[in-house]
């Protein structure tokens, strides 16, 4: 396998470690034994086609999905080992951007913020909880939509509440599905700078898995490629389309000519 | 509950899954009994769900538990009258409506709007990975939404009952009303006269039975909706169905144990 830098990496600096993941699905092997670490304060971008597996490899890491065999280690614990009082606290640790947003649809955008927050901290006040949802909602530059119900909203903007959704627990870990998938080429941009400024703002780790190469190539430190189940290679977005391999250089043309 | 495809068959596919949806539904519901006395309670949700469940069932049931009982008492009267014996109108009004009508007219036709409303709405949660995004969020989707909505259809539904009866009861004297000059109080004294408490506590028992099942089927439709937009219409539908069958099976059930003990 040509993965096998990832495995030089020390691995009391990752935050998620994974060895040897298979899942299948009746009888379509989806993830086809993925090795990939992910380190303490980078962006790792995982890139593939639609269908690849990439959405049900990040449900995995938060225990949405049972692993078929491997090992799946975040933040020092193994996920699917956890009952479900370690499970709940861990996942406060690690937040999860949904690629439909996934909004609650019945409640408006403050709610939807607060809702998280009031369900696993029961005993702050109003003033706190309001405040904390202020803050997350400033810092996606969606101030003035606190009391709009999210079928109000715009694609992007709904985009930005569920990051902000994702960032109210504080996470150490962010998990990011498709990102920019549905957007116009602009407000992809805004929601790739977005995943960069909150990364910074608060010092996590980021996993941002794509099916879109500029997306991949503007937030991940490292990026890989996702292919038949298997990561084809893993370096600096660089290294991986210096390769000569003709299904990263398809992804290549075709991630141009659209 | 991924993996189950991967097993060898026991009988044929369909059997097999006809006996993997039971396992899988009594499961559910025994889950519902495990998480329904954990904290936290939720309480205002309930009560949320309780009040929302009122305000959809109220303005049909109060229709149908009036015309029914009026319709009912004027279809009565002319057997009666064959054996003179209209003065007993009220007292067989009170045994139709507090043993059978109150209680299952109201099952039906919350079976049709609330469980139906429940399947759709949880239906719609989950294939837009709302109910996901609860469970990445820390928070127990199951407890959240479904224990919370069991909860408030078994509070509700036997209220309603109660509500429908005593409409049943005011439409039935408003037809007797029109024909003799009997007055309300008579007319109560005459239609609970043979009423005896086994029959409130059993009809009692068995909204609450009625509630119970529509909450679970539409918790339960919803929560394992699948196919995207399609399956959420399929899973409102396949709640009212199932939650209607359960309820004749419960009905049939519950009359023939209360009997027993009647004649024990
Ligand atoms: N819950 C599921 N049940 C059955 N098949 C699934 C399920 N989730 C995903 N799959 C299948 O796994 C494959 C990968 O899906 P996914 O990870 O969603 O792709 P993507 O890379 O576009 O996110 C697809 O072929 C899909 O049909
Ligand atoms: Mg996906």
């Amino acid at each position: 396998m040509e993965n096998t830098e990832l495995h030089t990496i020390n691995k009391d600096e990752s935050v998620i470690s994974i060895t040897g993941l298979y899942k299948s699905f009746d009888d379509v092997q989806v993830l086809d034994g993925i090795d990939f670490t992910l380190l303490k304060g980078e962006n790792f971008a995982i890139l593939g086609k639609s269908g690849s597996g990439k959405s049900v490899l990040i449900k995995i890491i938060v225990g949405l999905l049972k692993p078929d065999k491997g090992e799946v280690i975040v933040l020092g614990q193994q996920v699917d080992k956890l009952n479900r009082k370690e499970l709940d606290a861990l996942r406060i640790r690690v937040g999860f951007s949904f690629q439909s947003s996934a909004l609650y649809d019945s409640m408006n955008v403050y709610q939807n913020l607060a809702f998280p927050l009031t369900m696993n901290y029961r005993d702050l006040s109003k003033k706190e909880v309001g405040n904390a949802v202020e803050e997350v909602l400033e810092s996606v530059g969606l101030k003035e939509k606190l009391y709009q119900m999210p079928s109000d909203l715009s694609g992007g903007q709904r985009k930005r509440v569920g990051i902000a959704r994702m960032l109210i627990l504080k996470p150490e870990i962010m998990l990011f599905d498709e990102p920019t998938a549905g957007l116009d080429p602009i407000t992809s941009n805004e929601i790739i700078e977005l995943i960069n400024e909150v990364k910074k703002q608060n010092n996590a780790s980021s996993l941002i898995i794509t099916h879109d190469l500029t997306c991949a190539k503007n937030t991940g430190d490292r990026i890989a490629m996702l292919f038949e189940g298997k990561f084809l290679k893993a370096g600096t977005f660089k290294d991986v389309f210096a390769m000569d391999n003709e299904h990263i250089k398809g992804f290549y043309n075709y991630n141009f000519i659209q | 509950m991924d993996n189950s495809n991967n097993k060898k068959l026991l009988f044929s596919k369909g059997i097999d899954n006809a006996f993997i949806s039971v396992s899988k539904a009594f499961r559910f519901t025994a889950l519902f009994f495990k998480e329904a006395f954990k904290r936290p309670f939720h309480l205002r949700e309930i009560f949320n769900q309780c009040f929302e469940i009122g305000i959809k069932a109220l303005p049909l049931i109060t229709l149908t538990g009036f015309v029914v009982g009026m319709v009912f008492t004027k279809q009565s009267r002319p057997s009666l009258e064959e054996f003179g014996a209209t003065s007993w109108l009220p007292s067989l009004m009170g045994i139709a409506i507090v043993r059978a009508l109150g209680a299952l007219v109201t099952a039906l036709i919350c079976a049709g709007k609330v469980g139906s409303g429940i399947g759709a709405e949880l239906g719609s949660m989950n294939v837009t990975e709302q109910i996901d995004a609860m469970e990445v969020s820390a928070i127990n989707p199951f407890k959240y939404l479904v224990v919370t909505r069991v909860t408030a259809t078994t509070i509700t539904i036997p209220v309603l009952a109660l509500y429908c009866s005593f409409l049943g009861l005011l439409g039935a004297y408003v037809n007797v009303h029109s024909v003799e000059a009997i007055s309300i109080v008579t007319f109560c004294q005459n239609a609970f006269s043979s009423i005896r408490f086994l029959d409130i506590f059993s009809s009692l028992f068995k909204s609450i039975v009625y509630g119970f099942t529509i909450g679970i089927v539409g918790c339960y439709m919803g929560y394992n909706a699948t196919q995207g937009t399609r399956g959420v219409g399929k899973a409102a539908n396949r709640a009212v169905v199932l939650s209607i069958f359960l309820i004749f099976i419960e009905e049939i059930v519950i009359v023939q144990v209360t009997n027993w003990i009647r004649y024990f």
